[in-house]
């Protein structure tokens, strides 16, 4: 048994690649909607959670899982990358109850949200699948693996958008005791799986100090089942690759010493993960969705609140913040090309392009 | 001797205490090189120090810098006590009697990180919660790495940077520690400016 996927594009789903010759880009109505993670014009850690309810109507928030026009062409990726490197899918033995979990909210959410797209039909046990932008029509039996060619996890995480890790409770923290990560801001699961929560975020420079994480465990402990929550993180990311994992770091790593202010526009891409994260009802584990977009900066400045503030944020960043985020090298040259899209006039607060 | 100083570091990287006998029904000690004296330490702390090596297994090899002390080992006297070849051997040992493992038994680990880590790691897969296993470091810093890229452990790094003993890339040493894999962190330090590799510096002895 395997999964069959036919790759279907359309006027809606791009057809791009995020490695090689790097088409991906953004139609005008995907950068409208681009998640600007800044709500002013400096930065530094918060906790920043917030309840994961329906937001405006065409946002990124609008949904539980957005699906957005790249959704056909990352999911290719993801096959890709998981073609080269299994281990990027890992799931620790006694984490399948929770995959289950995991696989029922992401079916019946898109079934739920995106009937045009995804269906459920439940026959007590026996449920049917179908995913038609992926062309998957598939009839298993709900908590047994024997139906599925993946364990439910992977199945599930290799038709959504986004990585996914899958936390137990335990000893009064979390254990990131499974995940999917293709997608990730150079980090390695296959590295951390097994680790509480201080250990697999002990290299982020100045947040412990400030008892960010503690803070964040304590509230992500009380986390119940059907009020998820949300937050944004960012990073900078040279071409729109979306897997720059430290695996394959010595393959795009040197792309950080090709940037000058010809290219800079099209090369550098503002990469937004919108996280959120949901308790799971069987298992009790929480499962994190670390969704990830890219803006390339000439795409961002278009919006011209935007290329003020993102101008603005980057001049003035904490170096150890640039430096933990790999652009320390590139951040002066950055806010030189910025700072043609900053005026200096007042911008309003709030992220929304146009308020 | 005393227990080694680690300069402060991030949350993942392993702390260290030292020994203290705790009632058991069973003793399974674990030990390379100067961790020696830190198991006649032990026993030394205990009330009734000649009951409890009547319940003590010990299992010990030379430490990486060549130190082997198991002469002071062998005439402690305990119930069980064997001399392995290398750190690999006394693992096999080591999963023959942590089948035969029942509650109640204590475990106290002593030597260096390699050492400890490893017995940390398969004593953990069976279930022991790592923090009822009591573990002091003594001896050699060298340490026990991973290449983040093709994923071989190195042993008994010295130098940061070092090369990757199985692809060859030169990787700088992270003090983010894994404890399912028992290694420390390694990446590529000439990743973005080929070529560019610093000289190595003596970082652990």
């Amino acid at each position: 048994m395997s999964l069959d996927v036919e790759y279907t594009f359309d006027e809606f789903f791009r057809d791009e690649t995020f490695v090689d010759d790097f088409t991906y880009r953004n139609s005008p109505a995907g950068i409208r909607r681009f998640p600007f993670p800044f709500d002013r014009d400096d930065y530094m850690y918060s906790v920043n959670m917030e309840p994961h309810v329906p937001g405006r109507k065409g946002s990124v928030f609008e949904k539980t899982f957005d699906v957005d026009e790249h959704y056909v062409s990352e999911m290719r990726d993801r096959a890709r990358v998981l073609a080269r490197d299994p281990l990027r899918c890992q799931s620790l033995p006694h984490m399948t109850l929770a995959g289950w979990d995991l696989l029922e909210l992401i079916m019946e959410s898109k079934a739920r949200e995106y009937p045009q797209w995804f269906s459920l039909e439940k026959n007590g046990n026996r449920w049917r699948w179908i995913n038609r932008p992926l062309g998957i029509d598939h009839t298993f039996t709900f908590l047994d693996e024997t139906t599925l060619p993946y364990g439910p996890m992977e199945y599930i995480t290799r038709q959504t958008q986004g990585d996914f890790t899958l936390q137990d409770e335990r000893e009064g923290t979390l254990w990131v005791d499974a995940g999917m990560v293709t997608t990730q801001a150079d980090w390695s699961l296959d590295f951390d799986i097994g680790m509480n929560f201080h250990e697999w975020h002990a290299p982020v420079p100045l947040a412990h100090e400030k008892g960010i994480f503690d803070r964040a465990l304590k509230f992500l402990l009380k986390l119940q089942h059907g009020a998820p929550v949300r937050r944004f993180n960012w990073t900078m990311t040279v071409n729109p690759l979306l897997d720059t994992a430290p695996e394959t770091y010595p393959e795009w790593g040197y792309m950080r010493t090709t940037l000058n202010q010809d290219n800079m526009g099209h090369m550098m891409h503002l990469r937004v993960e919108l996280q959120a994260l949901f308790r799971l009802p069987r298992s009790n584990a929480i499962a994190f969705s670390i969704r990830a977009y890219l803006g390339k900066f000439e795409e961002l400045v278009t919006i011209p609140k935007w290329g003020r503030r993102l101008h603005r944020v980057v001049r003035d960043i904490h170096p150890d913040l640039a430096a933990y985020k790999g652009f320390l090298r590139n951040r002066d040259e950055m806010a030189k090309w910025l700072s043609k899209y900053d005026d200096g006039a007042p911008t309003s607060a709030g992220w929304w392009p146009e308020d | 001797m005393t227990k080694t100083d680690f300069p402060p570091s991030i949350r993942s990287r392993p702390v260290y205490g030292e020994l203290a006998p705790r009632p058991g029904s069973f003793h399974l000690i674990v030990a390379d090189g100067e961790g020696a004296d830190a198991v006649a330490q032990l026993f030394a702390r205990a009330d009734d120090s000649k009951a409890m090596l009547a319940k003590s297994h010990i299992l010990y090899t030379a430490g990486p810098n060549g130190t082997d002390l198991w002469d002071r080992i062998e005439a402690l006297g305990a119930a069980q006590a064997q001399k392995a070849a290398s750190i690999p051997t006394l693992l096999f040992r080591l999963a023959r009697v942590l089948q035969d493992m029942q509650m109640g038994a204590q475990i106290y680990l002593t030597g260096t990180e390699g050492l400890i880590g490893q017995a940390e790691r398969d004593i953990m897969a069976l279930g022991f919660p790592h923090s009822d296993i009591q573990k002091e470091h003594r001896g050699s810093t060298v340490r026990r790495v991973q290449c983040v890229h093709c994923k071989g452990i190195t042993e008994n790094v010295r130098t940061d940077p070092f090369e990757c003993s199985h692809c060859g890339l030169h990787l700088f040493v992270r003090d983010h520690y894994s404890r399912r894999l028992a290694a420390f962190q390694g990446v590529n330090i000439d990743a973005e400016d080929k070529g560019q590799i610093p000289p190595a510096v003596e970082r652990f002895k």
